[in-house]
């Protein structure tokens, strides 16, 4: 065990920080899971810490300028590089404080970006981040699609879904591949931490917010994060569709540490696929066939996982 | 007084590097700039510089890092060149108006197709109106002393922007020559430490690089603009208390046998200094022609070269690339525009040469000055003409 995390103990009902450091106010639509999971993360850090966000929905939410919700030092360069800033950022400091040219103190240093930022187009900048051992922390906001550009599909669109660029019609039946398994890859860099967590379970989520922030080098974690506008599902939903997501093993809950699998939360009962499905417009066009394969692909995807877990 | 040894001209600019005590550098190879960031490394691993060097995995990432350090408030330099500075390209837009006085050498290399590792100015011309403050480099020693300016000049807090120092790639980066490496003394009283005025602080929260909305983006724009324009006086002032301590004197143009010459050729960078033999060995012949240097290119000097060009009637203006299907290459519609309808305003002709490292020699200026005579008489039928093109 990273003796970082030691002496760590966990936030609970009662103990949950008062700190805000994403303040209400921002643009998000209503039922955004992005910014409620931002928020926790944000909650769980604290004032110390550094912001480097990439372009997407949250970049755009919450700085339409002369206005910010940050209560942070926040900073935004580009699509994909928010990891090379941060990376600097942290560079910075270092040999800042080494010099004695500010003041000896530990700020955490953290990384945000949507799916598509993270997946797709920033992964060469996140694993550059990440093999040179920054210490930082690189945040996921998964909501399955571009949302900031109208709901196109990325790497994390997962199989089936309906996007403006993966639509169904006479010959398609939305995205044709299955989702990118973002988590793994970072886990791939034999960095000391990764996991996966959701808005639904949020001391759950803080908790592995505080533990990615404590660990010393480089942590990921890959926040699932329901997207109302983007899914055409009800803005009330979007926590009960969180917690669906895990309860059908279509978003298993885990850690990463030091390249040990620890599952969080086993589902030991799963929910039927279909039970997520309700309710999404996005998955209103899948048929029979569609849904069995899903069915049968998360089922193996969570044997997976579960064989991951023994092993390791 | 510094030390005058024999050097290649890209170690002397990681020297110059260290001697400005830069904090963060982040590095990626292409030639022909490699050597300045391996020397660098050594640097930093013999202990000589107290830095961090972040070997990132790309241009863009390089860029990228130097963004975050700077906003973080560390000095902060890189180098780069051609296919490099175009994968940078989408953050070179963002040290401008976010006021991150970032400091990169470019070491000046064509850009592919065809793939070429050769000098001229394509790069960096593709990168014109990123809105750094940009000078080139005629020597080494200009290079190192250029470099020394840049961080001054950047992180002055009248101007806080990112500057370029160009070099002619192989022809500057890689030749050995004679240069005056300062003191550490010297470079010290004139280079004080980055100061910031905002910086990434969780003491003092900032917001930096927010969405411009329709409402202040323009503002956002022109305020840039006018932090560019305005930072001319604190580039002379940096040029002039750079005389005073170290004894060199540079200015926005330099002139060379300029006085009541009829034909002035006008270059940037290392081919200058052949610019200047051939102008010796025409006016040995009889022929009136004088040179025109131009050093800062961003912001452009319009006064000062005015100013150079005196009372020449006739501009014969070398540009190191050609823009497909433009008018003319970019010094030349530079220049073309800063006389635009000024009575009495020289002829302009504009020439392209050196593309893709071809040797600009003293027989091309020769050619190139009896063509723009020519054709101050005749007007060509073409705005410009790509000089030295083999027929077979
Ligand atoms: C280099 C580049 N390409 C494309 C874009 C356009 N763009 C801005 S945000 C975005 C999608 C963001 O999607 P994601 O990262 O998943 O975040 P979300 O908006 O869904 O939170 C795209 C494609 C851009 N800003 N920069
Ligand atoms: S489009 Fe989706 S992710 Fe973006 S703000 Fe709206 S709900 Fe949130």
């Amino acid at each position: 065990m990273i003796t970082e995390l030691e002496k760590f103990k966990g936030f609970s009902a009662k103990n949950l920080p008062k700190e805000e450091g994403l303040a209400p106010g921002h643009r998000a639509c209503q039922g955004c899971g992005e910014v409620l999971a931002l928020r926790m993360v944000m909650k769980a850090l604290g004032k110390d810490v550094i912001v480097c966000c990439a372009t997407g929905c949250m970049e755009i939410v919450t700085t339409p300028f002369p206005q910010t919700s940050w209560q942070v030092p926040w900073i935004h360069i580009a699509f994909e590089n928010a990891a090379s800033v941060a990376s600097g950022v942290e560079a910075a400091r270092k040999v800042l404080m080494r010099k004695g040219r500010i003041p000896k103190r530990h700020v955490d240093i953290l990384a945000v970006g949507g799916d598509g930022a993270t997946g797709d187009i920033g992964l060469s900048w996140i694993s550059g981040a990440m093999e040179r051992g920054h210490d930082f922390l690189y945040v996921c906001l998964d909501n399955e699609a571009y949302m900031n550009t109208g709901v196109q599909r990325s790497g994390c669109t997962p199989y089936g879904a309906m996007t403006t660029t993966s639509p169904p019609g006479k010959k398609g039946s939305g995205q044709v591949t299955w989702k990118k398994n973002v988590p793994a890859i970072m886990a791939a860099h034999g960095i000391p931490y990764v996991a996966t967590a959701s808005p639904a379970y949020f001391l759950d989520l803080m908790n592995k917010v505080k533990k990615a922030a404590l660990v010393e080098g480089p942590a990921y974690v890959h926040i699932y994060s329901p997207c109302p506008t983007g899914w055409g599902s009800a803005g009330e939903r979007s926590v009960e569709f969180a917690k669906l997501a895990v309860e059908t093993r279509i978003f298993p809950l885990y850690e990463v540490i030091e390249g040990r699998y620890v599952i969080s939360r086993k589902i030991t009962k799963p929910k039927p696929v279909t039970e997520y499905f309700k309710g999404q417009r996005r998955f209103r066009h899948l048929s029979e066939d569609q849904l069995s394969f899903i069915q049968a692909k998360v089922d193996e995807e969570y044997a997976r996982l579960m064989k991951l877990s023994e092993a390791t | 007084m510094g030390k005058r040894v024999g050097i290649e001209v890209s170690i002397a600019i990681a020297e110059a590097v260290k001697l400005a005590r830069a904090e963060v550098i982040a590095a990626y190879p292409i030639t022909p700039q490699t050597h300045i960031v391996e020397h660098l490394s050594e640097i930093i691993a013999n202990g000589e510089l107290d830095a961090e060097f972040i070997t990132v995995e790309s241009e863009h990432a390089a860029m990228s890092c130097c963004c975050g350090s700077s906003a973080a408030g560390a000095r902060t330099y890189t180098a780069t060149s051609s296919q490099g500075l175009a994968l940078m390209s989408e953050i070179l837009y963002h040290p401008g108006p976010m006021r991150l006085p970032i400091v990169m050498t470019v070491a000046n290399r064509a850009l592919a197709a065809p793939i070429s590792i050769w000098n001229d100015h394509q790069d960096i011309m593709a990168q014109r109106d990123i809105g750094w403050i940009q000078t080139f480099a005629e020597n080494g020693q200009e290079a190192v002393d250029l470099t020394l300016h840049a961080f001054r000049v950047a992180e002055d807090r009248k101007v806080s922007l990112p500057v370029i120092v160009n070099i002619d790639g192989f022809t500057l980066s890689h030749v050995i020559e004679p240069i005056v490496i300062p003191d550490q003394e010297e470079v010290d009283a004139y280079l004080p430490a980055f100061k910031p005025r905002v910086r990434l602080d969780v003491k003092k929260p900032v917001t930096m690089g927010p969405v411009g909305i329709p409402e202040v983006y323009t503002e956002a724009k022109m305020a840039h603009n006018e932090a560019i324009k305005a930072s001319k006086r604190v580039i002379l002032q940096g040029w002039k208390e750079f005389a005073e301590i170290f004894g060199r004197e540079y200015n926005p143009v330099e002139t060379y046998r300029s006085e009541d010459a009829e034909v002035l050729l006008v270059t940037m960078g290392s081919i200058s200094e052949t610019a200047m033999t051939a102008v010796d060995a025409m006016r040995d012949k009889g022929t009136s022609v004088g040179l025109v240097r131009i050093r800062l290119w961003r912001p452009f000097p319009g006064p000062e070269f005015r100013k150079a060009a005196g009372k020449a009637s006739v501009l014969a203006v070398i540009d190191r690339c050609l823009p497909p299907g433009a008018v003319c290459g970019p010094v030349g519609a530079e220049l073309r525009s800063i006389f635009y309808k000024m009575p009495g305003a020289p002829k302009i002709f504009s020439f392209v040469a050196g593309l893709g490292g071809r040797d600009v020699t003293v027989e091309l200026f020769e050619e190139i000055v009896d063509k723009a005579r020519a054709y101050a008489k005749k007007r060509p039928t073409e705005l410009y003409e790509v000089i030295g093109v083999r027929e077979r």
